[in-house]
Order: structure tokens, then sequence, then C-alpha cells
């Protein structure tokens, strides 16, 4: 009961800090003025009438295309580099510190070389999007099996578990919470390098429109889609942590 | 160095190698990528010529300047939410989805605002620092021993000389992984911004000299962006280890 109070409490709070920022943001609009800034009011009228538009919803599908294909190119590689890495220990050792390195380079600048690939195409997207995704799903699966305990690979080896099956029964379920929590993380980069690619070099998707929209001025078409990708990282964020919780209490 | 560390640099030298090697022989089109020889004397003719240096002063300053100012408010707001913790409770889920959208978005709102000037630049840099080195802070201040704020009481010490001579000493390893992180944040949506939209910088010069063709140029640039983000990253990684072993608390 108490605890339920709490919870109300704190989603109460929250709500204030969201008026909070509505209010910062009607306060700077009376300050910038309509041409830089459009009102709250004007961009959620805008964001109702555009969300349902044909213009909305074939950009909106570009974007979540090359999404779902750079995403699942940057799960299946991030596992498998990961994977590898923990089960052969020299690749790990050797390869580890050369993967953070690469995870903390700004991968914008080496955009160009994409495009040069691969031209102004969807799988110059799709990679570019990989490229952020790949390495924190391989990092973070490296760590989570690390964090196995060893006792688990032990019995393993004690039933006489052939390589396949000690990966699927064994070092799978136990590194499951982490690998999600890589996941999670993979899935906000990927988004990002997709958005990123869309920005500077494409003619359809969500990020080609928030250009758009400011090279014409246009302050509801750029809010309206910059809110809608802030809801949609943010939701499947909320989703997957969520998925994370539950796995982190079922071990 | 040890065994695996000669690997690791036996393997990166051959993937140079190799593509230095594609290139020379042709397999690689120099239109699309240029052998690594080349791009490093393109880098040294434009380091020795002289015509960076306002970029980099630029570039960098911008950079520093964000991430100074990132540490030192983020900290400054890590002690004041920390102090309050229903604002804490509240702020926490947007906390745990800050870096889950990509703030990057708000860049062209920026622009909007301010103008294609360096504020934009500095603010983006700014605001996907800071949040790294709050949460950093609220961390660090969460495993300061309780006994250590007695200490302080006993010595009647204010608000603020608490937080100085007691609080930032105490955090200190975690706030360090906060410079760490908000400096490597803080680099890549500085140049990130420059690249996408900017009216000068290192980020701007590379996305030009793709639209010209550029090939050598826009080499060279990349790979000065690519050594300084892995000198700088490789720096702070190691103060980080040297600060944990000297504490007691190395990491394997």
């Amino acid at each position: 009961m108490n605890s339920t109070v709490t919870a109300t409490r704190r989603a109460a709070d929250t709500l204030l800090i969201l008026l909070a920022l509505l209010l910062a943001w009607q306060a700077l609009y009376g300050i910038v003025g309509a041409t830089a800034l459009p009102a709250p009011a004007a961009t959620l009228a805008y964001l109702a009438r555009f969300v349902p538009s044909a213009r909305f919803v074939e950009n909106a599908g570009a974007t979540l295309a090359t999404f779902a294909a750079a995403l699942a190119v940057s799960y299946a590689a991030g596992l498998a580099i990961g994977v590898w890495m923990r089960l052969h220990r020299l690749s790990g050792a050797v390869g580890e510190p050369i993967l953070v390195a690469l995870y903390s380079l700004p991968k914008i600048t080496l955009y160009p070389v994409v495009l040069l690939i691969f031209g102004l195409s969807l799988s110059g997207r799709v990679t570019f999007g990989a490229m952020h995704g790949i390495l924190p799903v391989a990092i973070m699966t490296m760590h989570a099996i690390r964090h196995i305990p060893p006792v688990y690979v032990k019995s393993a080896r004690a039933l006489h578990l052939t390589r396949a099956q000690l990966i699927l029964t064994v070092l799978f379920p136990a590194a499951l919470p982490e690998i999600v929590a890589g996941l999670r993380i993979g899935f906000s980069l990927t988004l990002l390098g997709v958005l990123l690619a869309e920005m500077f070099a494409a003619k359809h998707g969500m990020g080609f429109l928030l250009i758009n929209a400011m090279q014409l001025l246009q302050g509801e078409e750029m809010l309206t889609v910059a809110i809608v990708l802030f809801g949609f990282a943010a939701l499947a964020n909320a989703a997957m942590l969520a998925v994370e919780h539950r796995l982190h209490r079922r071990v | 160095m040890s065994r695996v560390g000669w690997i690791r640099l036996g393997v990166i030298a051959a993937a140079v190698a190799l593509l230095e090697a594609a290139c020379r022989l042709g397999l690689i089109d120099h239109r699309t990528v240029i052998a690594p020889s080349e791009m490093a004397a393109a880098l040294w003719r434009l380091l020795a010529s002289g015509q960076l240096n306002d970029m980099m002063a630029r570039t960098f300053g911008i950079i520093v300047l964000a991430v100074l100012l990132a540490v030192v408010l983020g900290f400054a707001l890590g002690l004041a939410i920390h102090a309050l913790p229903r604002v804490r409770a509240a702020l926490d889920p947007f906390f745990a989805t800050y870096y889950a959208v990509p703030i990057f978005i708000f860049y062209p709102v920026m622009v909007a605002i301010f103008g294609l000037s360096v504020i934009p630049i500095l603010l983006m840099g700014v605001a996907s620092a800071i949040v790294a080195m709050i949460i950093a802070t609220l961390n660090g201040l969460d495993r300061v021993p309780r006994v250590l704020g007695k200490v302080a009481r006993v010595h009647r010490m204010g608000r603020i000389e608490t937080a100085w001579r007691i609080k930032l000493p105490a955090a200190a390893p975690h706030l360090f992984t906060g410079v760490k992180l908000a400096t490597s944040y803080g680099f890549i949506a500085v140049i990130a911004s420059e690249f996408i939209l900017a009216p000068a910088g290192l980020g701007r010069l590379i996305s030009d000299a793709y639209t010209d063709f550029n090939n050598p140029r826009m080499y060279a640039l990349m790979l000065l962006l690519v050594v300084v983000a892995t000198v700088v990253n490789m720096a702070l990684h190691a103060l980080d280890q040297r600060w944990a072993e000297r504490r007691g608390i190395g990491k394997p």
C-alpha cells in the first residue's frame, strides 16, 4: 500500500518536471519569437495533423526499414563478435582494447568513407547505423559472459556438454540480462547512426525531414519530427529496460 | 610489453599493411580509399603548411570549453540533486532515457534559435556531456561513507566547505569516470554538429573535402581526428587506471 503511494507520488513528480519543461519551452518561445521556435500548442496541433499525413508515413517508413536492417546487422555481428571473443581467450585479450578504442571514436567523421564505398544508397545508411550498434553489443556481450560464475562452466564440462550446448543452454541464459542491456544500448546508438546518416545525405527519412525543415525554417515540422523520434526512442528504451529488470529478478 | 600487447600491435599493423597493399595494387580504387601512407603524408603536409591551425584551435577550443562547462555545471547540479531526494526520484526516468534518445536531433532546433554560430555547437557539446557528469556525481556521492558526513559536522563545516573538502575528494574516482565519459561525448557531439552543419571547424572541413572529392585532404583530416580522439581516450583511461590502482581498487 505504502509503496503504491510513493510510486504515485514519484510519477506525479515526474509529470511536474515534464510540465516545467513545457513551461520553459513556452517561455523560450516568448523570448526568441515564433520564427525561431514555434509555441508548444502550435507544435502539438501540427503534430496531430502531420503524423497521419502520407508524407510522414512515407518518411517514417523509410527510416524504420533502414533502422530494422541496421539493427539486425548490429545484433547479429555484435553477438557473434562478443561470443567469439570470450570463447577464444586470446582473441578476446587482443581484441577488447581495440573494440573499446573504436567504440569511443567519433564515427560521424567516417561517414564520407561509407558514402564513397556504397554511394548514396540504403546499404550505406544501414552500414553506418550498424557501425554505431555493433561495438556496444559486442563489448557488453563480452562483459556479460565474463561475469558468469566459473562454476557454471565447470558443471557444463562435468556434464560433457558440446560447445554448441554450452553456448545455448549455459552461457546464453546466464548472460542474458547483461546481453539485453547491450542490445538496449545498441538499439539507441544504431538509431542515432541511421538518423545522422539521413541528416547528412539522404532524400528520405526522418533525419532528412529534420534538416529539410530547418533549411525551410519550418519550426513546427522540425520539432514534430524531433518529438516523434524522442518518443519512439524513449518508449523502446523503457520497454527494454523493463525486460532487463525482469530478467535480473529471475536470476 | 606483454605477449598479448605484441599480438595486438601485430594485428593492427597487419590491418594497416593490408589496406596499404590493397590500395597500392589497385584492388581498392583510390577514388574510394587512399593508402594509409598517403593519408599520413597528406596530414603531414596540411599540418606543416599551418592552414589547419585556426580550425584546430577553434574545434578543440569548443570541445575543451564544452567539457569544462559540462564537468563544472554537472558536478554542481549533481550536488544539488543529491541533496533533494524527491527531485532526484522524479528525474531518474529522465536520466535513464537521456542517452537512449538521439538528443542530436535537437541540433537543428538550436541552430534555428541561436543562428549558425559557435553557440549551438557549444550547447550540443555541453548538453551531451553534462548528464554523464551528473549521473557520475550522483553515483559518487552515493558511495561517500556516511562517517565522512559526520566528520564534516564535527568540524562544523558549511555546505560549500563540505562539498569542496569532503565530498569532492571522496567521490573523486567516480567523478573521474564522469569526466572521461563527458570528454568522449563532448568530442563526438561537437564534431558531429560541425559535420552536419556549421560555419567552420574540422568537422566542416571534412564535409567540404568530401563534397569537393578532395580525398587526400578528407582522409588526412579524418586521420587527425581519429588519432586525437584515440590519444585523449587512452590518456584518460591510463589516468583512471593509475588512480584506481593507487586507491587499491585496481580494475582487472
